[in-house]
C-alpha cells in the first residue's frame, strides 16, 4: 500500500504555532491552579482580617522585595535572551539564559533563609510555636507555606527548563529559526515572574 | 526568518525599558502599602500587581504581537478569573 511513487522534497513539518498554543493553554492550567489558591486566601483573608494584618507583619519586606527585583531581572534577562537568539546571536542568547538561571537560585536561596528564619520561630505548620498562633494567624502561615512553596516549586521546574533550553542552544537545536522552545521556556518563566507579582504584595505588603 | 514564528523582534532597549518601569512600579506598591488606606490598599495593591502582569504579557511574553485568537483566550481567561472573584466577593457582601 505505501509505495511512495511520488518523491517530495523532504521538508521537516515543524509547527511552532501549535507548540505555543500548545503552551498557553498549559499556562492557563496553571493560572486555575494558582486562582483556587488566591481565591482561599482571599476568603480567609476576609474572614480573618486582623490576624492576617499581624502575620503578613512578621514577613521580612527586605527579602520580599529583593526577590521581586530578581525574578523581574530574570524576566528582562529571558526576554533579551529572545531578542538574541532572533538577531541570530547563539552566544548571546545562551549567555543569558545561564545568568536567568543563577537568577533563578539566587531566588531559592533568598527563600531559604526566609523560610529556615520562620522555621526557627517555630512558625512551620505543626510545630509548637504554629499551635499557639491564633485561628487566622495560622491559616495564614499555612497559605505562605503552601503558596511561597508551591511558587518555589515552579521556579526550581523553570530553573531546570532553562537549562535544557540552554543545552538545546549550544547543540544548535535551537537557532534563529527555530527557538519556539526558548519562546515556550520564557513563557513558562514570564508566568512563575506574574505570580510572584500578586503573591508578594498579597503576603509582605497587606495593611 | 523561519515562516512559523510571527517574527516579531523586541528590540533589547525596548525590554530593558519594560523593565525599568516594572521595577519602578514595585517601589509604587511598597510606597503605597506604608499608607493605611483601609480597603483601598488592598485594591491599589492588586491594580499596580495587574498592571505590572499587563507590561510582563504584553512585551515579555510577546502578547502585544501576537495574532487575534492567541490575545482573546488569555484575555478570557483573565476576564473568567476577575468574574469567579466579584461573584465569590458579591456573595459573601450579600450574607454579610
Amino acid at each position: 500500500m505505501s509505495t511512495p511513487s511520488i518523491t517530495h522534497e523532504h521538508s521537516e513539518h515543524f509547527d511552532a504555532y501549535g507548540k505555543k498554543l500548545g503552551m498557553w493553554l498549559f499556562l492557563f492550567t496553571e493560572v486555575l491552579l494558582f486562582g483556587g489558591l488566591f481565591i482561599v486566601y482571599a476568603t480567609y483573608r476576609f474572614l480573618n482580617h486582623d490576624a492576617f494584618h499581624q502575620g503578613s507583619a512578621e514577613l521580612n519586606l527586605v527579602v520580599g522585595a529583593i526577590n521581586t527585583a530578581i525574578l523581574l531581572t530574570s524576566s528582562l534577562t529571558v526576554a533579551l535572551s529572545i531578542t538574541a537568539i532572533q538577531k541570530g546571536d547563539s552566544k548571546k542568547a545562551f549567555n543569558l539564559i545561564i545568568i536567568t538561571i543563577i537568577f533563578a537560585l539566587a531566588f531559592l536561596v533568598n527563600k531559604y533563609f526566609e523560610w529556615y528564619a520562620k522555621y526557627e520561630h517555630g512558625l512551620f505548620p505543626g510545630m509548637e510555636h504554629f499551635k499557639e498562633l491564633s485561628h487566622g494567624e495560622s491559616q495564614f502561615f499555612f497559605l505562605y507555606f503552601f503558596m511561597t512553596g508551591l511558587h518555589a516549586i515552579h521556579v526550581i521546574v523553570g530553573a531546570v527548563l532553562l537549562g535544557v533550553i540552554a543545552y538545546l542552544i549550544k547543540k544548535g537545536t535551537v537557532n534563529k529559526d527555530r527557538y519556539i522552545y526558548l519562546e515556550n521556556g520564557g513563557l513558562y518563566w514570564h508566568l512563575v515572574d506574574v505570580i510572584w507579582i500578586y503573591l508578594f504584595p498579597l503576603f509582605y505588603l497587606i495593611i | 526568518m523561519s515562516e512559523d514564528h510571527n517574527g516579531h523582534v523586541v528590540d533589547y532597549k525596548f525590554n530593558i525599558l519594560v523593565w525599568i518601569d516594572l521595577l519602578i512600579f514595585t517601589i509604587i506598591t511598597i510606597e503605597v502599602a506604608q499608607f493605611d488606606l483601609q480597603d483601598l490598599t488592598v485594591i491599589m495593591a492588586l491594580l499596580v500587581a495587574s498592571v505590572k502582569t499587563f507590561l510582563v504579557g504584553s512585551y515579555f511574553m510577546h502578547l502585544k504581537f501576537e495574532n487575534k485568537f492567541m490575545q482573546a483566550i488569555v484575555i478570557g481567561v483573565a476576564v473568567l478569573f476577575v468574574l469567579v472573584l466579584i461573584l465569590l466577593f458579591s456573595d459573601y457582601l450579600f450574607f454579610k
